[in-house]
């Protein structure tokens, strides 16, 4: 029989040994699935993750792929910090896409700085919105953030279709489901680097990931508030004694993680697409998650793990065209890691002890008695 | 008319019905998988795969229950030797199987099956109105078949009991020398069998083809129909049947042309299930049959 004893100390090597050993695992497991499904695993590790990065610029581009799993992770993080488990930052990302893509279509004109401001504020205004659903309905009828926040993010993903193909659709785009192209004062331009120049589609809105990193990092781990989210988390009696309200702190972290996935919409639809389509995201707020597990609930570490996520998903789009697999593969990698990362928490919360048979039942008959 | 929209009705809820069967015990006894919408595309990949190599849609009934039994395994392993968080395990166990079966369906696109055929039910069928009932397939049949013995083994047996009892507390059945784990084991396999027969109804009788994501979020709502049900078999399918007949709507509504945006009729079914969590979950947990140790993990101590 297997008894899991929690630990009394847990040393800095196993927290960082951890997350550096579940990729590893991973890849190996990710490789001997390849394997056993006929395909040729070193080929597979090799598209998936070294050829997207043989190409200088494509660095600038993994960063790019990164700037919405960071920005999104981030606002997780605060989320699962508190035991509040939105898992609809899709929807709230599409949201936020639309809230900024209205503010741009409505000033075509504007020349102003101040356009790409209101957008963002109108982006995070959208997504904290969507995510205060969930939120309001958990509070007021008890109903689970999961399924509300994932629902909701089916029906953003039609509303954002509705709008494309009705009422905004750019007449002039000969049929297609488009709107116009946002002005220039609303695009995100490509970022220079001293030295370098432009890497890739490198743009300023990765800085933003970085500041929002930061800020969060500082946030959590620094203020009252952030305290505050963790005990709710950890021990809501607690945290009741304290005087804090358990459903302030879900309104608060569903919020935030929605207005952040709103602004990594708009960030992407302004960087990347200049307007607005059926489809805007590639599953970011779903692989947002992973990235929040993967930093092991630190907004800081969300950095490196988001590259190292985005690394999965620029070789999934590598792998599309070399291989000719679908992208939705790149899943079995990030469905191991997550696998893995979870299990790596037990390993360092607990001790494994292996107790024999007769002690066992020693134990059970004395309960028994 | 009216005959053929009720039998599309049932034929659209058959796969709720069987994963939220399936996923209904595995919370009796107390383990949250949201793993469901991955165990379903891996049962309809693999259901699939198995009638399109042997050209029998028998063997892919089969083939899609063992293949959603495998990859509930992987998650009882996790969550029940590891007492890893089961919200989060459960989504990686769904990210893993959209991934998996789009890989093991890659070479599938495109391909086409013999289905399973309607075997209708001697004088029954011809019946007005119920006859449709005895017009369906061999998994429908087994679907309705298998939520009566849930039923019956879950409220009338010792087995049913000690499944629940361990679903309530486990600490205490654990006292009284139930085997916590082993129960829930065989719960989540049970779950994962049931959700991969749901998966392979899709490919097997409603789509004769395989596409990625073919579920498209019918995962979900057999969760929220667990809750719908307040944890009872029967309303599993009164519910499975209601959701069938909201998704209906839409393509009735479509080729009359109520001119409503198709979009706005797609999201019917999300917006019930929200409506629907809503109604229920504000009568409180206890009193509607909410396992009280529901996503809790159980340690033995010494």
């Amino acid at each position: 029989m297997i008894i899991l004893q929690p630990r009394k100390h847990v040393s800095l090597r196993l927290t960082i040994a951890v997350p550096v050993l579940s990729v590893l695992v991973t890849l190996a497991l990710g490789g001997v699935i390849f394997a056993l499904l006929g395909y040729n695993p070193l080929q597979a590790l090799y598209e998936f993750f070294i050829a997207p990065l043989a190409r200088p610029d494509q660095i600038g581009n993994l960063f790019v792929k990164a700037c919405p799993l960071i920005i999104i992770g981030t606002g997780l993080i605060f989320c699962y910090r508190a035991n509040v488990w939105n898992i609809g930052a899709e929807g709230q990302l599409i949201l936020g896409a639309m809230g900024a893509g209205w503010v741009a279509l409505s000033f075509p004109e504007a020349e102003s700085r101040f356009l790409i401001l209101a957008m963002a504020v109108m982006a995070m205004v959208g997504g904290a919105l969507w995510g205060l659903i969930p939120a309001i309905l958990k509070i007021r009828f008890k109903t689970n953030e999961i399924l509300v926040s994932l629902m909701l993010t089916y029906i953003a993903a039609l509303l954002v279709d509705w709008v494309v193909r009705g009422p905004w659709r750019d007449p002039m785009a000969f049929g297609f489901p488009l709107t116009r192209t946002y002005p220039d004062a609303g695009l995100i331009s490509r970022m220079p680097l001293p030295g370098i120049g432009y890497l890739g589609q490198l743009h300023w809105g990765v800085l933003v990931a970085f500041v929002v990193a930061l800020a969060g990092w500082f946030y959590l781990s620094r203020m009252l508030g952030g305290f505050q989210i963790k005990l709710m988390g950890d021990a809501p009696r607690a945290g009741k004694f304290a005087g804090f309200h358990q459903g302030w702190v879900t309104i608060m972290v569903m919020m935030i993680s929605g207005a952040l996935a709103g602004l990594a919409g708009m960030i992407e639809v302004s960087a990347n697409i200049g307007m607005l389509q059926p489809h805007i995201s590639f599953g970011y707020g779903f692989t947002a998650i992973i990235v929040a597990f993967l930093a092991r609930l630190n907004p800081m570490a969300a950095i490196a793990a988001g590259l190292v996520v985005a690394l999965a998903e620029l070789g999934g789009d590598a792998a599309q065209i070399s291989m000719n697999i679908p992208k939705v593969v790149t899943g079995i990698f990030k469905g191991i890691l997550l696998f893995m990362l979870l299990a790596g928490e037990t390993l360092t919360r607990y001790q494994i002890i292996w107790i024999g048979r007769s002690q066992a039942s020693t134990t059970t008959a004395k309960t028994k008695g | 008319m009216f005959d053929d929209l009720l039998l599309t009705v049932l034929l659209t809820s058959i796969p709720l019905i069987l994963a939220a069967t399936g996923e209904l015990v595995a919370e009796k006894s107390g383990v949250l998988n949201l793993g469901v919408e991955g165990m379903m595309l891996m049962g309809a990949v693999s259901a699939f795969g198995f009638a399109s190599l042997t050209g029998n849609p028998y063997v892919g009934i089969l083939g899609g229950g063992l293949a959603g039994m495998m990859v509930a395994m992987v998650f009882a392993v996790f969550v029940l030797g590891l007492a890893t968080n089961q919200v989060a395990t459960g989504l990686a166990l769904t990210i893993f199987g959209t991934g998996l079966s789009g890989l093991i369906g890659a070479p599938l696109v495109g391909q086409a099956i013999d289905g399973l055929s309607a075997l209708n039910l001697p004088i029954l069928s011809d019946l007005p109105l119920v006859g449709v009932l005895f017009r369906l397939d061999a998994l429908a049949y087994l679907a309705m078949i298998i939520v009566a013995v849930v039923s019956y083994v879950l409220n009338k047996t010792k087995a049913g009991l000690i499944l629940r009892a361990v679903g309530v507390n486990h600490d205490s059945a654990h006292a009284l020398g139930y085997r916590v784990l082993q129960v829930r084991f065989l719960a989540v396999c049970f779950g994962g069998f049931m959700a991969g027969l749901g998966g392979a109804y899709l490919p097997l009788v409603l789509t004769p083809h395989w596409a990625e994501g073919m579920t498209s979020g019918r995962g979900w709502i057999a969760l929220a129909l667990v809750v719908f049900a307040s944890w009872r078999p029967g309303r599993v399918i009164i519910g499975a049947i209601l959701f069938g007949g909201v998704t209906i709507l839409q393509l009735v509504a479509q080729a009359r042309g109520w001119g409503v945006p198709s979009q706005f009729l797609s999201m019917m079914p999300y917006f019930a299930t929200i409506i629907v969590l809503v109604l229920i979950s504000s009568r409180g947990r206890i009193q509607f049959g909410a396992p009280a140790h529901l996503g809790k993990n159980f340690m033995a101590t010494r």
